[in-house]
């Protein structure tokens, strides 16, 4: 241990210097020393609880996270585990985290690096460490820091005795052994009580926070119900690690986090998956079709199917399919049968799927295509988050087969975005593709509660009377406006017709290898899908000082970081215009006039420029693509240094004398300058 | 049709919101299924042709198996709205363009799959798959199988000529070994598959084979298998008369014909060749195996029994036969009853919304929801 006062700054209680308050460091105010509790206030704080795959560091984090968000703060998690399900006990690959940032005002991203680090064993330290900034809480279960553990991951002496930890605040509690200690009545083994010792740091943590305890509680009791035992022991070890938050000398401050300003109304927290799930969920109930998921299991987009398995009650049919093409073709086949076809897979399954997506666009049937985006090519990286789907999405199939491409934004977006990718697919019959990505299924935040009955209006006619004019019914005649073709399903009388993956003759959908009528619906696809664009709602522009001269522009899960980023930017004195696409196919049609009125635009991915191409390709415009694939989001302080970088060799000067470099990218060296 | 309704009033008891905003689910299908009044389900077979050309080579076997389902299709009684013809690629797959039916013709191999979504998303309706030994053995073959382990409500025509046609005449997964093709120049080296002990160990509830030329045969087994609650497989064997040209002959040729068919009639004995000179008994091993009639007992001598629950029963007469199509036999090996997947799915449904009414507003606010006030 290095001091009785952990985290304690000796700085004053406010805003540094050129700090935007919004995106600034936590700010720890001087509290009395010794043993008197006190209670520091801070506008936000970085938490990442680090372990081996099985301590269960996810299910605290999401505890964690669970108490934070009924507390009303704001919030943005980073889950962040192995694919393996359980790595050798105590080794780097089997190290799993989970990075919660919470604060007192609105923030955009899970934060660049932890202003608290948890660390259940040597691996987690050696996995973690570097990223925790000098200066910064370094709790560690000292009972794991065995000559064994330590070997396993290289150390040749214990980091918590041999001083290599100074520069951090370090605390090292018997975090096991004081589980065990308390459980000692509970009737478990040795072994079993262990278990408990995420419940016993996160009643630590509850305590060092302020964190309301009771839903715990009440979550433990219903996770194990059945198990009466196992269930008074979590709670008891979680109260043992709030009550020895309370009475030992090892933490003497505690701090305050106070909840976010929000607009008024009814939140809870949700992860994207969460959130795509009941976009699904509304789509059927607003549309008045029932709802079929075909889907094979695929990380990370399962729990979707999960979820989606418990809500039958909506008429939700979900079906585990033998592969990724039985999964999209048993979508398809209801959607022929009048049902909203979905199928729910990451990149692999979108490579499987996408003759049958070609066949979703010749037959012109609607289809939600969910690609939860991890790590590629091949089998990747199964855990991980990228955007490198999207030329996939958009062009990954034989032929001129143009499919609508819609991305999220955030975990709660998620809804939203299904809804309008429902949209899309029943108003103009086609299939969908829809972009989440790994950072947004796993990652949660606040979420406004929608009314249901405020949700669009996505009813849909079936054709029912022919509609040729000698009587007949001709499938692939399209509504003038939208270009779609009728939808008759099977079961009506008179409208019986053949659909398939042939050319199809205009009109009448029979055969046709006419080289004219080929041409003729060729285009008249491409078309269909080009005029989606005018139901789209004019782009954003967020510039609020109103004379930018550099835009950044991303799609998808970049939201966050990106739009933290320019925060940092703006509070620095300069300016600059943040512009984030839903509609990835068809663009915007204002997209181009929009892009024309910068000097640059910069367009950050987590692939290697993909959006940047398409804009190339379509605008003309000279786009600076800055690119990063390492499996994780973006940093805010990262981004606003590419941002600045471009912003000053743009303007030829930086913004004011009084905001230097520094200022942008100060952020982690602010923390341990604090401290 | 009865039928139809009665599923139909399942459909409608998920106990969806019926506000005024929300459409009640499945509501829309339902309408459209009601808008043109009674169902007319008196057709004729001209009642299920279409006004498209058949384009299958003169003399090819696929005529004839048009012409017996359109006639056949009829004697069930159920509207032509109501029946769906799914078929993948190969020329089999051409069918549903000729059938005045609603159909798909889709890609290769996935057909199973597509009538998979749409038979158990609609009970209602009566769904066909039609494939080929390509089809669904090679490309289509997981498909196949885990259909038939399913058990979805779906009738599945596999017309096997031994050989790809479409394609131009390369060997199929049905080819016997040592097959000269164009893929094959010195001989398939391929081991076949026997498509009815495929469907056997799929744990397949009904399986039927039929030859393409034996209308009665043919209608036999195929009025059975539509009848049957579950995955049917039959597999009809067809000829190929440009690629594969005469690869049946061993069973059509009124001389060698009935001496290598084994007729199956659930109840009969296993008696069959000129005279009733050959005869299937039990062998040693828990197997079926030939005999001469005058050789062995009455006794000895297997009564068929199409509905005996283990499959291995069915699975041994399947393996009477070899790949020169000596002794094999016909009409439906096994038939018996079980859950249909769609039944399932529809009760699992009715269930969960029985104990919770859907309620989107309490979906979205789940447990742990707060309140910030102005």
């Amino acid at each position: 241990m290095t001091g009785t006062n952990p985290g304690i700054s000796s700085d004053a209680h406010g805003v540094a210097p050129g700090m935007d308050p919004a995106v600034d460091s936590p700010v720890h105010s001087s509290a009395p020393g010794g043993l008197v509790k006190s209670v520091v206030e801070l506008d936000r704080v970085v938490i990442r609880l680090a372990g081996d795959s099985g301590d269960g560091m996810q299910l605290t984090g999401g505890r964690f996270t669970s108490e934070t968000a009924s507390f009303g703060n704001d919030l943005s998690t980073l889950p962040n585990f192995p694919a393996e399900i359980r790595a050798p006990t105590g080794t780097l690959p089997g190290v799993s985290s989970f990075q919660l940032h919470f604060a007192d005002h609105d923030i955009m991203t899970p934060g660049d690096a932890p202003d608290v680090l948890v660390v259940m064993n040597p691996a987690a330290l050696k996995a973690n460490l570097m990223d925790l900034p000098g200066g910064g809480l370094l709790i560690a279960d000292s009972d794991e820091f065995t000559a064994r553990n330590l070997a396993k991951v290289g150390y040749d002496s214990n980091p918590l005795e041999d001083g290599s930890l100074d520069k951090w605040q370090l605390v090292a509690v018997p975090l096991t052994s004081m589980t065990t200690d308390a459980l000692a009545d509970s009737g478990l083994g040795k072994k079993e009580a262990e278990r408990s010792k995420n419940m016993f740091t996160l009643g630590l943590l509850s305590w060092m926070y302020h964190r309301p305890t009771e839903g715990t509680v009440r979550f433990l009791e219903r996770q194990f119900r059945r198990k009466p035992q196992i269930a008074a022991a979590n709670i008891a070890a979680f109260r043992a690690g709030f009550n020895y938050g309370e009475t030992t000398e090892a933490f003497a401050v505690s701090y305050e986090v106070k909840p976010a300003p929000m607009a008024p109304g009814k939140y809870r927290h949700i992860s994207g998956n969460q959130a795509l799930a009941y976009g699904i969920i509304a789509a059927g109930q607003r549309s008045g079709l029932p709802v079929f998921l075909g889907a094979y299991p695929i990380t990370p987009a399962s729990d979707i199917l999960h979820e989606l398995s418990k809500h039958k009650s909506f008429g939700v049919r979900t079906f585990q399919a033998e592969d990724e093409i039985a999964g999209i073709g048993a979508a398809l086949g209801a959607s022929f049968g009048g049902a909203l076809g979905v199928t729910t897979t990451s990149g692999p399954g979108v490579a499987l799927k996408a003759e049958t997506i070609g066949l979703a666009v010749m037959t012109e049937l609607p289809l939600l295509i969910i690609d939860v985006q991890r790590g590629g090519p091949s089998t990747g990286l199964p855990t991980k988050t990228e955007q490198s789907d999207l030329l996939q999405a958009l062009y990954g199939r034989n032929g001129e087969a143009p499919v609508p491409v819609i991305a999220p934004r955030s975990p709660g977006d998620c809804f939203d975005a299904t809804l309008e990718a429902a949209r899309i697919a029943l108003t103009y019959r086609t299939p969908v593709i829809l972009l989440s990505d790994g950072y947004l299924a796993n990652g949660a935040e606040p979420w406004s509660i929608p009314g249901a009955s405020e949700l669009p209006d996505l009813r849909t006619e079936f054709a029912t009377e022919p509609n040729g004019e000698d009587g007949e019914f001709l499938p692939y005649l399209r509504d003038p406006e939208t270009l779609a073709r009728a939808w008759a399903v099977p079961g009506t009388a008179g409208l019986q017709h053949r659909i398939g993956g042939l050319e199809k003759a205009d009109k009448t959908g029979n055969i046709s290898y006419d080289p004219e009528n080929h041409d003729f619906m060729t285009r008249t696809r491409q078309a269909k899908v080009d005029g989606i664009a005018a139901s789209i709602p004019a782009t954003e522009v967020d510039d609020p000082d109103g004379d930018a001269r550099v835009a950044v522009i991303g799609w998808g899960s970049t939201y966050g970081p990106i739009g933290a980023a320019c925060r940092r930017i703006r509070a620095s004195g300069r300016s600059i215009a943040q512009v984030h696409l839903r509609h990835l196919n068809p663009l915007p049609a204002d997209l181009g006039e929009i892009l024309a009125r910068y000097d640059r635009v910069i367009c950050p991915e987590m692939n290697l420029g993909q959006l940047a191409m398409v804009l190339r390709a379509k605008y003309l415009v000279d786009v600076h693509s800055h690119t990063q694939v390492r499996g994780l989001p973006f940093r805010a302080a990262e981004l606003a240094a590419v941002f600045q970088d471009v912003i000053d060799g743009t303007t030829g000067t930086p913004a004011t004398a009084d905001h230097t470099d520094t200022t942008i990218l100060d952020v982690p060296a602010q923390t341990g300058a604090a401290l | 049709m009865t039928a139809i309704e009665s599923t139909n009033a399942h459909v409608h008891d998920l106990g969806m919101p019926g506000g005024p905003d929300v459409t009640t689910i499945a509501g829309a299908i339902d309408a459209s299924v009601a808008a043109n009044g009674p169902k007319q389900t008196a057709l004729k077979a001209k009642d299920l042709k279409t006004d498209q050309e058949v384009r299958w080579c003169p003399g090819c076997g696929d005529y004839v198996i048009l012409n017996a389902v359109q006639s056949f299709l009829p004697s069930l009684g159920i509207a032509r709205e109501d029946m769906v013809i799914i078929s993948g690629i190969g020329c089999s797959s051409r069918f549903p363009y000729y059938m005045n039916t609603y159909g798909m013709h889709s890609i290769h191999g996935r057909a199973p799959a597509i009538a998979t979504g749409l038979a158990a998303s609609r009970p209602d309706l009566s769904v066909w798959v039609v494939t080929g030994d390509g089809d669904a053995l090679s490309i289509g073959g997981n498909h196949l199988i885990h259909t038939l382990r399913r058990n979805v409500n779906l009738t599945i025509l596999l017309f096997n000529n031994r050989i790809y046609g479409l394609t131009k005449g390369q060997y199929s997964p049905t080819s016997e070994v040592g097959k000269v093709t164009k893929s094959t120049p010195m001989g398939s080296l391929d081991h076949p598959f026997n498509p009815v002990s495929l469907a056997l160990g799929a744990d397949a509830t009904f399986v039927g084979r039929a030859m393409d030329s034996d209308r009665k045969g043919l209608t036999d087994v195929l009025r059975q298998a539509a009848e049957h609650q579950g995955t049917s497989l039959v597999e009809i064997y067809q000829n190929c008369n440009i690629f594969n040209d005469g690869a049946f002959e061993l069973l059509k040729d009124p001389n060698t014909g009935p001496m290598w068919t084994i007729p199956l009639v659930h109840g009969e004995p296993l008696v069959f060749g000129p005279g009733g000179a050959s005869c299937v008994v039990r062998d040693d091993f828990g197997g079926l195996r030939i005999a001469e009639t005058n050789q062995v007992d009455a006794a000895q001598i297997v009564v068929h029994d199409a509905h005996r629950e283990d499959p291995s029963y069915a699975f041994a007469l399947s393996r009477l036969s070899s790949q020169d199509l000596r002794y094999t036999p016909m009409g439906v090996f096994r038939k018996v009853a079980k859950p249909s997947y769609d039944r399932m799915m529809t009760d699992q449904l009715e269930d969960a919304a029985a104990q919770q009414p859907a309620d989107l507003d309490a979906l979205l606010a789940g447990g742990d929801s707060w309140t910030v006030s102005a």
